[in-house]
């Protein structure tokens, strides 16, 4: 999950990554964003989130997108 | 049947009445699509051929796809004791093959019609004028409302693919999705997962639903009628003959095709959400404001949403996600550096997702410039954040209410200057035109009554300034108190009454038709 954190922090260090849930939705991540993540995750965790995983459920907060990489392992 | 026509507004006042007094509450849909094939028929009976064909190849292969998975599916959970991960996976991956081929073939099928009806002259004239040969167009029909019902139709088959969605089981509810006929002209370009929550659901007549669509709908009017159709006549003088109007009158031009755009558009699609409201179905927003969007990217949240998301949804993230692409960025962040490199395929795939938007909109280069066009000013936005960021700690601009409505400003003109392709539809004009508006300093001509000759009298100015003032007023209040100016009338019926005769009115003596005015399409109908 830290690591999670560290690779959103980049994109918009202002952001309380650890308790915002509107991430989407407040338009604080915007598809350009996205995409940088899916690239950085595919990276370090050695998952591949594909394109119909890129709802705003699975990106709203930290915890959403770590449950989905969790999810995405397991499989 | 135009929707400013009145057989138009006499089709649908009938097809309440009857939807509401004659037919039971499950066979309402069944209405539906008979008034959906009627309107589209009326338009040319040869269109329903086409958008059959579309319909049925997505509908069958959708069931196929559904069908085969389920059964792969079912087969798996029965037999699981006898699959280790890696035969799973490998189960797993001829089931998503088959998919994968089964989407190919609609895609191949639907686009190909799009292809072939669209931009098969597009492609004879572009290649004559390589060859520098005259060339002999084919004489093609392009059914109505094409680009809109195909990717509807697409972005089923897609969801279907994915799994997102269930399949439609009955063929006449699934044409009734695709050929839905207000939205049939010029979107909303609508989900499956979304439009199908409310199209066949048993629908009770609501007198909110009712109240709500109608002064909608008369709202349309009023905007396509009072202004649209009124600024039109002006604009057409002016980019028609472009040599005599040059220099100032180019920024009249921009301001006038905003103005003529945005209610053509927007009040097009006020039209098609009152319908569909209502018949008592929720159809998707298209527009939130989008003039008072502070940058380009916030503009094309704003500004045609379901498009915009359908090409993200369908175009950009699977190009940015996909195999290739994640390589490619992995390689450019280790050669190139982790800042640019991670940029590379963003702007790949937001380069091919404007080429599309342009080629989209319609088959002649001024689209597919106008779209490239955007796609350069968001990738020098986006590189230029980090030197805005550190201008606006510097001087702590951000905020203030007066930098705001610079921002406002900045992103209007931006935007209205890249519409100006499609006001001159032609690339090199539009771009000797807006060169002129810096070179030819003729603001005085402005002010010596030469744009009373562009075919708008005083009267036809002084109507279009006070109906622009209240759209903005009423897109003002929606800014500031967060909610639509119908429900605060809603909650006084009797002002909301009163408004709707007003508009009624309003239309009926301000509207641009009849004698001397040429009811005119709406400007989308064409994409």
């Amino acid at each position: 999950m830290d690591e999670l954190i560290e690779i959103l922090k980049d994109l918009h260090s202002d952001v309380d990554f650890e308790t915002c849930t509107t991430l989407i939705d407040d338009k604080i991540l915007d598809s350009f964003d996205i995409v940088s993540i899916v690239s950085e995750v595919n990276d370090r965790f050695d998952v591949t989130i594909p394109a119909k995983e890129l709802v705003p459920e699975n990106f709203n907060s930290a915890k959403a997108l770590w449950d989905l990489i969790s999810r995405l392992e397991e499989d | 049947m135009l929707f400013t026509s009145l057989p138009f507004v006499i089709f649908t006042a009938v097809l309440i009445a009857v939807y509401y007094l004659l037919v039971p509450r499950n066979e309402r849909w069944g209405l539906l699509l008979i008034a959906s094939l009627a309107f589209y028929f009326f338009a040319d009976p040869r269109y329903l051929l086409f958008i059959g064909v579309t319909a049925l190849t997505a509908y069958v292969l959708a069931i196929i796809t559904e069908d085969y998975n389920a059964k792969r599916k079912a087969y798996l959970k029965a037999n699981k004791e006898n699959f280790d991960s890696d035969s799973k996976k490998k189960y797993k991956a001829v089931t998503a093959r088959v998919s994968r081929l089964m989407l190919v073939l609609a895609l191949l099928i639907n686009l190909g019609i799009l292809a072939a009806t669209k931009y098969t002259n597009f492609v004879i004239e572009t290649i004559g004028a390589i060859r520098n040969q005259e060339v002999n167009f084919v004489n093609v029909i392009i059914p109505m409302g094409i680009s809109f019902y195909t990717f509807q139709t697409v972005s089923y088959s897609i969801d279907i693919s994915r799994g997102t969605i269930k399949a439609q089981r009955s063929f006449w509810k699934f044409l009734l999705f695709v050929s839905f006929f207000p939205q049939l002209v010029q979107g909303p370009i609508s989900r499956y997962g979304d439009l199908s929550q409310t199209l066949y659901e048993p629908k009770r007549f609501e007198l909110r639903n009712v109240s709500y669509g109608f002064i909608r709908i008369l709202w349309g009017y009023f905007k396509k009628l009072v202004i649209a159709d009124r600024l039109v006549i002006g604009l057409k003088t002016l980019t028609e003959t472009p040599d005599e109007y040059r220099g100032a009158y180019v920024f009249v031009v921009m301001m006038l095709y905003a103005a003529q755009l945005y209610c053509d558009f927007t009040g097009g699609i006020d039209i098609t959400i009152g319908i569909a409201q209502m018949l008592g179905i929720t159809v998707k927003e298209n527009f939130d404001l989008p003039y008072f969007s502070k940058n380009i990217k916030e503009y094309w949240n704003r500004w045609h949403i379901t498009m915009g998301t359908w090409f993200t949804d369908y175009i950009f993230y699977p190009l940015s996600v996909s195999p290739t692409m994640l390589k490619l960025s992995k390689w450019s962040r280790q050669h190139l550096g982790n800042a640019i490199g991670k940029r590379v395929t963003v702007y790949i795939s937001c380069f091919c997702v404007w080429l599309a938007t342009g080629i989209w909109h319609g088959a002649a280069w001024h689209f597919v410039v106008w779209g490239l066009m955007n796609f350069v000013v968001i990738m020098a936005s986006q590189e230029l954040e980090p030197l805005y960021a550190k201008f606006h700690n510097k001087f702590g601009f951000k905020g203030r209410k007066w930098y705001s409505a610079f921002e406002i400003l900045r992103t209007f003109l931006l935007m209205s200057s890249l519409k100006l392709f499609d006001c001159y539809r032609d690339v090199g004009m539009t771009f000797r035109m807006f060169g002129s508006m810096f070179t030819t300093f003729n603001i005085g001509k402005l002010f010596n009554g030469s744009l009373l000759e562009i075919g708008l009298t005083r009267g036809d100015y002084t109507v279009a300034v006070i109906a622009v003032v209240i759209v903005f007023l009423v897109s003002l209040y929606k800014k500031l108190r967060g909610r639509d100016v119908r429900e605060m009338l809603f909650e006084r019926y009797h002002l909301f009454v009163l408004c709707c005769v007003v508009l009624f009115l309003a239309t009926m003596v301000f509207g641009a038709y009849g004698m001397g005015y040429d009811a005119s399409q709406f400007i989308y109908n064409q994409f």
